[in-house]
């Protein structure tokens, strides 16, 4: 006999018991791939450092089908990660007043959204005036 | 009652005195389409097996006694309807996270010390009393408190917070909440005093912003938010330290 002693359930596999839950860690996880993304532009960085000949076969690596399937992939995750950040954004920040009146949460997000577009048409924008998709 | 309907409710059993590990066991209660599965329980109670024990009182959603995870979501069950889970039936245990007392019922005093320790009150920066008028308060500035203020600690965010589960240190969504409720109040002066709760590894920087505290909230809290902002303002406080020593709080 056990006298007066609670009981503590374990957490083992937590993440499984919703659907809540288990996008959380697809949102955590996919930081990885924004990592990856990250170590390719690095790569990228240092053989343009190491010359023109180092740099002309990173870009030819780049064109591979398996480079190709992996930035389609990573792509993907990137910007699910990014809706993740804009999603909550709402919950990082305090009230925001315009006329004396709460902005709703529907409102910041669909904002972040918007803003991230632009920002990203005026980096496609810029790429394209610079030549880079010859 | 005239019930016509019948439905199996599975609830989770656990005496101290002879259960090494929890149970479940299972009662067929009839029920009617406005019964919420506290009153299924209460039905189990009175008619089948008075050993069940479980936690409840106002029955509207108001005390914050009843929370239970229903079919796995942190619920209170004053307000959850039997109806909606039929015929599949439905399965009933003690909140999550928290250490069982006995079948339904969770020991609850770790969350009332990390209550205490986040000063859940107004702390007044003047010695004002009820003789020499009330603090006046816009309308404004009461927007700024009033959803943190709804809070009825059933500890439901608790149950959904999966790092409470995994760091039992953590002050938590609720009492978090109810320290912002009192810094974001025009009427209080103890942010001071809160900093260093907020600051902490066991703050508000334990938080991943899962985010289902927000989600379970029956009150409409938002505690992740409150948690949030707040690794804002601990940020600031971190960076302003250095330029303006706070008196009396050693780092």
């Amino acid at each position: 006999m056990k006298a007066n002693s609670t009981y503590v359930r374990p957490m083992g596999a937590w993440w499984r018991r919703n659907a809540f839950y288990r996008s959380y860690m697809v949102r955590e996880a996919s930081a990885l791939f924004v990592t990856l993304y990250a170590v390719v532009l690095l790569i990228g960085l240092l053989r343009l450092a190491q010359g023109p000949a180092a740099y002309d076969a990173w870009r030819a690596s780049l064109a591979t089908p398996a480079s190709i399937a992996f930035h389609v992939v990573v792509l993907l995750l990137v910007a699910y990660h990014a809706w993740t950040w804009i999603a909550v954004m709402p919950k990082t920040m305090p009230f925001v007043r315009i006329g004396g009146r709460r902005i709703s949460d529907r409102t910041i997000v669909a904002f972040g959204a918007a803003a991230s577009i632009v920002a990203q048409l005026a980096c496609l924008a810029l790429l394209a005036w610079l030549g880079w998709t010859r | 009652m005239d019930a016509s309907r019948t439905i199996r409710i599975e609830c989770l059993r656990y005496d101290p005195e002879t259960d090494a590990a929890p149970r479940y066991q299972a009662y067929d209660v009839p029920f009617t389409d406005d019964m919420s599965v506290l009153q299924g329980l209460q039905y189990i109670k009175d008619h089948v097996d008075g050993s069940l024990t479980f936690r409840w009182s106002c029955r509207m959603a108001v005390c914050g006694s009843c929370g239970m995870m229903v079919n796995g979501t942190p619920s209170l069950s004053c307000e959850t309807f039997l109806r909606d889970f039929h015929p599949a039936g439905l399965r009933v245990e003690p909140l999550t996270h928290f250490p069982i007392v006995r079948d339904l019922v969770i020991d609850q005093s770790d969350f009332l010390r990390k209550l205490e320790m986040v000063k859940p009150y107004i702390i007044p920066a003047d010695s004002k009393t009820p003789a020499a008028g009330t603090h006046l308060q816009t309308p404004r500035q009461m927007d700024e408190y009033y959803q943190y203020a709804q809070c009825i600690n059933c500890l439901l965010c608790y149950a959904a917070c999966p790092q409470y589960g995994l760091t039992p240190s953590f002050i938590g969504p609720g009492a978090l909440a109810l320290l912002h409720r009192y810094n974001a109040d025009s009427r209080d002066d103890g942010r001071a005093q809160r900093m260093e709760v907020v600051n902490a590894e066991e703050g508000v920087w334990s938080c991943t912003l899962v985010g289902y505290c927000s989600e379970v909230c029956p009150k409409g809290v938002d505690p992740a938010r409150a948690v949030n902002q707040n690794k804002i303002n601990s940020t600031k406080d971190y960076f302003l330290h250095w330029l303006m020593p706070r008196p009396g709080v050693s780092r």
